[in-house]
């Protein structure tokens, strides 16, 4: 059984996302039950370019450095990263 | 062993660490990955990457593992460059020994297609009309696909 240190979840962004929402990382308070889709919806109610977040341009998920789905669940302390497809190599 | 860094590398001393790994290995590959001058647009004059840290090492580690498990891996090595890199510049190196050389080529293929598709790296081409991030390629997901 553990303790959750904390009540907010870190949501962080990447490389073409990072630039265009301005933001590098940001907090979200966590919720029972929050889904890494959820939290995508809420940001892109924002508008402007964090509309992006839920427009035709797939988002990949991470949590926790592991790559997730829209219907992985988060909880206080969660890392959650927001980025696009990747291109390294 | 892997390596996210912005300084460069030497392919052959990479290549001797590969080969000290005793008497039964029989099969060296390496890849060497280059800046080119154009990707998804002409006159590219360098390359700017940025990565995920922690989480690219623990993909990578994945892939070789996945990789070891698939065939014979006796050692695997992999760099990969971030920062501001210039044409011609080594940007990424697989290399893998192995007792045979079938698995020491499909290993490192697997690596670097894999790599390209799942390893939180992004690039970003700078030419001198500005720069854009590069779009995932669907033939690289497609390449990476099969091995599936």
């Amino acid at each position: 059984m553990t303790t959750e240190t904390t009540d907010t979840i870190t949501i962080r962004f990447f490389a073409r996302l990072r630039e265009e929402l301005g933001a590098e990382q940001l907090t979200v308070p966590a919720q029972p039950g929050l889904t890494t889709g959820q939290i995508l919806a809420e940001l892109a109610r924002r508008g402007g370019p964090w509309a992006q977040l839920q427009g035709s341009q797939p988002v990949m998920i991470a949590v926790n450095q592991t790559m997730a789905k829209p219907s992985t669940a988060v909880q206080g302390g969660d890392e959650v990263a927001f980025f696009p497809p990747v291109t390294g190599g | 062993m892997i390596s996210i860094q912005t300084e460069d590398f030497d392919p052959a001393a990479e290549y001797a660490e590969l080969r000290d790994s005793g008497a039964g290995t029989g099969a060296i590959a390496t890849f060497t990955g280059l800046v080119r001058d154009s990707g998804d647009m002409k006159g590219v004059t360098g390359l700017y990457l940025e990565h995920y840290p922690g989480m690219t090492e623990q993909v990578i580690g994945n892939l070789i593992e996945t990789a070891s498990s698939r065939w014979s891996v006796r050692k695997a090595r992999v760099i990969h460059r971030v920062g501001r890199l210039a044409l011609q510049d080594q940007i990424v190196f697989v290399g893998v020994c192995s007792a045979h050389r079938e698995d020491a080529f499909a290993a490192c293929q697997f690596i670097m297609d894999a790599l390209k598709t799942s390893a939180p790296f992004w690039k970003k081409e700078i030419t001198a009309s500005g720069e854009h991030w590069v779009e995932q390629k669907e033939s690289d997901v497609a390449r990476s696909k099969t091995w599936e």
